[in-house]
């Protein structure tokens, strides 16, 4: 049968090419919308952006706007949040995949870290404002924040690491056994390294959803935006109040000081960018090490 | 004697590994116990029924009333809503990225909807503020001209708060049904080809079909991102708890949380804690649901 004569061609389905027009209107919208964002974005905020502006604490004293404070509350919450959840979550993955035998116990961790995941950022918010803040009288500070941030990224850095885990073959793990390395030194020497690139794109991932989170944060972290006054100071921050940038953005959006707002959301929306880009490089330097 | 040393290490890192993969058990415990001890007191002083059922929300007031129904119903009906416009827009554009595109334009559309998905919540609500609430207002005032009941809300509304959440939810139900859709197995599509389908009777009546449980994923994970955001719409649906209807300024349960929490005190306060454990019963569900589903595609699998 020649092209011509083929049923195929000569059947006409208008409602194929309605499905059609939808489909590339729908796909058109998803990447008109990013690119709508980051324009807005870049022309509202890019005049409020500038040295002064990223440099210098809001006051009303010496005439300045400026998020140096948010950027340093930020900086803090991430690694005091990353000191604990990093090991933490990387040591719940080694034990789910090298340690337990499947069984009850690890359908009931693997179902909590799940929900965990589920939780929507607020309860954590409220969970932590109860929990660290009042029952432990730690109050609004940044250690109350990372505490419950803490909580929150924990199932991200779990599962990246599992996942790294699962890819490691098990050719390592009895030759290392077999060569008579103990299993806390195989999983030291031969496990971690291995699993590295997926532990590092877990812990990335999880920066990013710190750097985005705010309605967990409201209630725990506080909203104040001061630097440290001095060197002594730098310890003694991490149990004072201090807003990160997405607390500080809602707090100018909603007093209507929109210039400030957009100039925040630049910034985030750079860091995002950033490491959203550095997340895929890895990705595909992992995928190289695999094949 | 080093065996015997050796023997210890071994423990105690196991014990350490263990004590790690406790920690998601001992948190989700103590969430749900708090949950539960924070939000019970109130409905026993206001009353289940009052409390849950009632219409009026005043607690500042002389007598103060704490019906939070108004309240319930809104993210009830904003989150479905959110979902019917939002799943068949995601649904299209996964559809778009694993059959329709070729390559190069599959590799700009999905990084932008993983894109999509990194964007901070916040920045959402600030540009719903800056650019859907004023076409709001203007709508508004089209569609309510000339009346003298309806309270103008300068364009935060319910609807504004639809649309933002139905953007949101974009990026979870796109990626989930991309990777669905590519599961489905190549010999049920290349049957349906044969058997004289045309491509797009294939996609609606074979793969998408084939990928069910996996959207199905997709969308229940979608509706639990609508139901917990709190505040990218607290800056667009306005600031008082009202039947949801479209152009209603409303409140939602994780709204009426990020608004009221700051100063609330007293019986408010506890029946804020009531508002954040009806939120998190819902999520709870939402998460048993979600498992069921799972077990489902598993199981089909």
């Amino acid at each position: 049968m020649t092209e011509q004569n083929s049923i195929r061609v000569k059947k006409k389905h208008p409602a194929d090419a309605v499905m059609y027009v939808a489909i590339y209107f729908c796909a058109a919208i998803s990447v008109a919308l990013l690119l709508g964002i980051i324009i807005y974005v870049l022309v509202k905020g890019v005049r409020s952006v500038s040295w002064e502006f990223l440099t210098s604490v809001t006051s009303v004293l010496k005439g300045t706007t400026g998020i140096a404070g948010n950027i340093v509350n930020t900086l803090y919450i991430i690694i005091i949040t990353m000191l604990i959840a990093t090991p933490v979550g990387v040591g719940a993955a080694v034990y789910l995949n090298e340690y337990a035998k499947p069984g009850k116990l690890v359908s009931i961790i693997e179902f909590t870290t799940e929900t965990l995941s589920g939780i929507p950022s607020i309860i954590f918010g409220l969970f932590g404002m109860m929990f660290f803040g009042q029952t432990l009288h730690l109050s609004y500070s940044i250690l109350t924040g990372s505490f419950t941030l803490v909580l929150m990224v924990l199932p991200l850095i779990t599962r990246n690491t599992q996942e790294a885990l699962k890819t490691v073959p098990d050719s390592y793990r009895s030759g290392a056994i077999g060569l008579g390395a103990g299993k806390w030194h195989m999983i030291r020497t031969i496990l971690l390294p291995s699993a590295m690139p997926g532990i590092i794109t877990g812990v990335i991932l999880a920066v990013g959803r710190i750097v985005g989170e705010s309605a967990a944060l409201l209630f725990t972290a506080g909203s104040s935006g001061m630097l440290p006054k001095g060197f002594s100071d730098i310890l003694n921050k991490a149990t004072q109040s201090g807003g990160t940038l997405t607390i500080q953005l809602y707090l100018s959006a909603t007093k209507g000081e929109f210039a400030t707002a957009f100039g925040i959301a630049l910034v985030l929306l750079l860091i995002v960018l950033g490491i959203n880009f550095l997340t895929k490089a890895l990705a595909k330097k992992f995928d190289v090490n695999k094949r | 004697m080093n065996c015997n040393a050796k023997h210890i290490v071994e423990t105690i890192a196991k014990v350490i590994f263990f004590i790690c993969a406790a920690v998601a058990i001992v948190a989700v415990l103590c969430i749900t116990g708090y949950m539960f001890t924070k939000g019970t007191p109130a409905l026993a002083k206001v009353g289940v029924i009052d409390l849950l059922f009632g219409t009026a929300w005043q607690p500042t007031a002389q007598t103060p009333s704490y019906g939070i129904f108004y309240i319930i119903l809104t993210s009830i009906v904003g989150t479905a809503v959110a979902i019917l416009v939002g799943v068949p827009i995601a649904l299209l554009t996964a559809v778009f990225i694993t059959e329709i595109a070729n390559k190069k334009l599959a590799a700009i559309v999905q990084p932008a909807v993983e894109l999509l998905a990194a964007i901070p919540s916040v920045i959402y609500g600030l540009l719903g503020m800056m650019i859907l609430n004023p076409v709001m207002f203007k709508l508004e005032r089209i569609v309510f001209r000339g009346s003298t009941t309806h309270q103008f809300t300068g364009g935060s509304n319910l609807l504004s708060a639809i649309i933002v959440l139905a953007i949101m939810i974009l990026p979870t139900v796109i990626n989930i049904s991309v990777s669905s859709i590519r599961a489905v197995p190549d010999h049920l599509k290349s049957a349906s080809l044969a058997l004289g389908a045309t491509h797009i009777q294939t996609i609606f009546k074979v793969m998408i079909p084939a990928a069910r449980s996996g959207i199905m994923t997709g969308v229940v994970l979608g509706i639990g991102r609508a139901l917990g955001e709190a505040m990218a719409i607290n800056m667009v649906a306005g600031g008082s708890v009202n039947i949801p209807l479209p152009f209603n300024s409303v409140r939602f349960l994780t709204t009426q949380l990020v608004s009221e929490m700051s100063y609330a005190e007293g019986l408010h306060r506890e029946v804020l804690f009531t508002v954040g454990l009806v939120l998190f019963i819902f999520i709870m569900i939402i998460n048993l649901i979600l498992a069921q589903v799972e077990k489902k595609g598993a199981v089909e699998k």
